[in-house]
């Protein structure tokens, strides 16, 4: 068992990947996440991988997707206008069912926004930018170890699925330090176990059948069974990467949903309630996709409102009524572009709603 | 019977979905022919560009995969970094290399990336129809230029060996065409030497293959090689750009 | 003896361009009135004994259509 040790969060997120079995790094700078290429600068080649700094985003996810197609276990981090310029890759990795890690340490937009934290991107992350039918698993740690551990976790979960994953951690996540049990590194795939390990990838090694990895698909029908294969793959996701975590939702007045640091703050928003005697619950999506549309069956009948907690305009409100359907009424307390909700004001605003719909 | 010219076992024994005349079939051809004699062909990674050429997988008998508009050179920078003893390469047209995927082409060839990118200038773009290329000429009708490109309207047509022989980056640049049996026999030594360079840790190879797209041009296979070795090939001079192993001598 | 050349023609990869009977030195490359499958009209060597074998017509073929092989004595 590893030791307790103090980190950054992007430099944690770092580590966790290199343990994970990450050898190669594709980034392009962007505030707030530009520890990230720094550290996998000087790590990588230590521990015999390979960082390259990309000329733009452009380049950093199609030299992700090149280095995933032969094989490599490939990790890129960006923040929000990053990981918008980097969404056509996304729709060709999953095309070509190349598997890469990503992390978006988010940030305000639209546009260039500002370099403060932001919950603005889940409808980007959840939805996808890029063309055609596909899907990416998006996670949404609240604390740096849960996103070590989940970090640590991607890779493997992209191989398994040869698709994308993405991690999703606010700007407080990367910014902040907490003390976290770093796991013990994985095996990590040299070129000469490549052709075995992922008979699949273009590796020059003359295993017999050859290898092409592509999205092209000019025959309808060709592409309609190959887009279907890849739902069967997303139907799979959905049952096995469902993650929530549900908090005191039994006798809950009233029901916070908030995902990454938003749920830490509803949690204080918690107890600050409960002393005043208003028993509050809260469902936290881990997986922000596949969303866990059915924690939202535990919610009891003594509920009776559902309150989003997050840094954008309501992007998840969508996703929340899918899981409510129609039972409560559903809020939202929100703050934007790089401002942040106090507790206090998470509990005036949430007895607010509550003589509103009591 | 002693065989004097067969068929590379590097293409694909299939019919390519170029059109008659189309000189994709030559370059593939000679690129593979090279792989075969230098017994590379198990040992190759190739990255297919977007374009007529996007199927060249289907046809070049090698691993292959294909890139986004324009990013072949970062995927094969990607492909590279995984597999640092295998030959890589990419093939590209005018429109994904010289204009979409300028930035890409052009930061691979500064980093000295080890892997050897064949470009088909063909100055038009075939597949979506015959619209202006960055590399289309001056006077030259295309069917977004259909009174001839105009310096005043589209700007002037993009020299890339010229561009890239600026940059400390690549190892050796040439221009070769297909216009001729000659000219194809001296673009497939051109193919050998960017390998060979590639193989030696050189650096950055390229070579760019003047090609004729005889359905856009309007003209006949044999009239669109004799206007690619006078009218293209002087505004495109052939000749090698860039060649550090002979600086090395 | 003149070394003698057979010159091989693959009918449904030929897409009838006629590249290869421009390039001929010797002119002996004709285009057959029937067509192929593919609905070209492929190339066909017109007198064998004529070739050369400088390969010119391989050489510009984009569709590998084209193989050349040098005749042994006593082979026809």
């Amino acid at each position: 068992m590893s030791d307790k040790v103090l980190m950054k969060g992007n430099e944690a997120f770092a580590e966790a990947v290199i343990r994970g079995g990450v050898r190669f790094y594709f980034g392009y700078p962007i505030t707030p996440q530009s520890e990230i290429p720094e550290f996998m600068s000087r790590e990588l080649p230590k521990r015999g991988g390979k960082f390259l700094q990309a000329e733009s985003e452009l380049g950093a996810i199609n030299m992700a997707y090149g280095c995933g197609a032969a094989g490599g276990n490939g990790f890129i981090s960006s923040s929000s206008p990053g990981i918008a310029l980097m969404q056509e890759g996304m729709s060709f990795l999953c095309g070509a069912e190349v598997p890469v890690t990503l992390l978006n340490v988010s940030r305000g937009g639209p546009g260039i926004g500002s370099i403060q934290p932001g919950q603005a991107d889940y409808n980007q992350v959840t939805r996808g930018g890029g063309n055609g039918d596909y899907r990416i698993p998006v996670f949404a740690p609240a604390s740096i170890q849960e996103a070590v551990d989940i970090l640590y976790e991607a890779p493997s979960i992209a191989d398994k699925y040869r698709n994308p994953v993405m991690v999703l951690a606010d700007g407080l996540m990367g910014q902040m330090m907490e003390p976290v049990v770093l796991p013990e590194p994985k095996h990590a795939y040299t070129s000469e176990e490549i052709p075995t390990a992922k008979p699949w990838a273009i590796s020059g090694s003359e295993k017999g059948e050859r290898s092409v990895v592509k999205s092209l698909r000019l025959q309808p029908e060709v592409l309609e069974a190959h887009v279907e294969h890849l739902y069967e793959k997303y139907a799979e996701m959905e049952k096995e990467l469902e993650r929530v975590e549900c908090v005191d939702l039994e006798d809950a007045e009233v029901v916070f949903v908030a995902f990454g640091t938003m749920a830490r703050l509803a949690r204080e928003a918690m107890e600050l309630l409960a002393a005043q005697g208003i028993k509050a619950g809260m469902i936290r999506p881990i997986s922000l996709w596949p969303y866990p549309y059915k924690a939202f069956d535990r919610i009891s009948d003594k509920t009776k409102v559902v309150i989003s907690v997050e840094l954008s305009m309501g992007q998840m409100l969508q996703d929340i009524n899918l899981g409510v359907k129609g039972r409560v009424p559903v809020k939202l307390i929100h703050r934007v572009g790089g401002m942040l909700p106090t507790s206090l004001e998470v509990v005036e605003k949430t007895k607010k709603i509550l003589e509103e719909v009591r | 019977m002693k065989p004097v010219f067969t068929v590379t076992k590097g293409m694909l024994p299939v019919s390519t979905s170029y059109c008659p005349g189309c000189t994709h079939g030559v370059a593939h051809r000679i690129i593979m022919e090279t792989l075969d004699e230098m017994g590379l062909l198990g040992k190759t990674l190739g990255v297919a560009p977007i374009g007529c050429s996007v199927v060249a997988h289907q046809f070049m008998n090698v691993d292959m995969c294909e890139a986004a508009h324009g990013r072949a050179p970062a995927v094969a920078s990607g492909i590279r970094r995984v597999h640092p003893e295998k030959v890589v390469f990419t093939y590209q047209g005018d429109g994904d290399l010289a204009s979409i995927g300028m930035g890409e082409i052009v930061h691979a060839a500064a980093r000295g990336e080890k892997f050897s990118t064949f470009f088909i200038n063909n100055g038009i773009y075939g597949m979506t129809g015959g619209q202006m290329a960055p590399t289309t000429l001056i006077g030259q009708r295309s069917t977004t230029s259909v009174d001839g490109r105009t310096r005043e309207q589209a700007g002037m047509p993009l020299r890339i060996c010229e561009l890239l022989a600026t940059l400390d980056g690549p190892a050796y640049i040439e221009r070769v065409s297909l216009d001729s049996p000659a000219h194809i026999r001296a673009a497939k030594k051109a193919v050998r030497k960017a390998f060979e360079y590639q193989l030696a840790g050189k650096g950055f190879t390229f070579v760019e293959l003047l090609s004729t797209c005889p359905t856009n041009w309007g003209l006949t296979p044999y009239e669109a090689m004799k206007r690619m070795g006078s009218e293209v090939a002087a505004y495109y001079p052939l000749g090698v750009y860039k060649d550090t192993g002979k600086e090395d001598k | 003896m003149a070394k003698r050349f057979k010159v091989v023609f693959d009918r449904e990869r030929c897409k009838g361009c006629e590249l290869c009977k421009s390039f001929c030195p010797k002119q002996i490359i004709e285009m057959d009135t029937q067509v192929n499958a593919k609905g070209y009209c492929p190339a066909k060597i017109t007198e064998q004994a004529q070739c050369i074998g400088c390969q010119s017509c391989a050489t510009v073929c984009p569709d590998c259509a084209i193989e050349i092989y040098q005749l042994e004595e006593g082979e026809a």
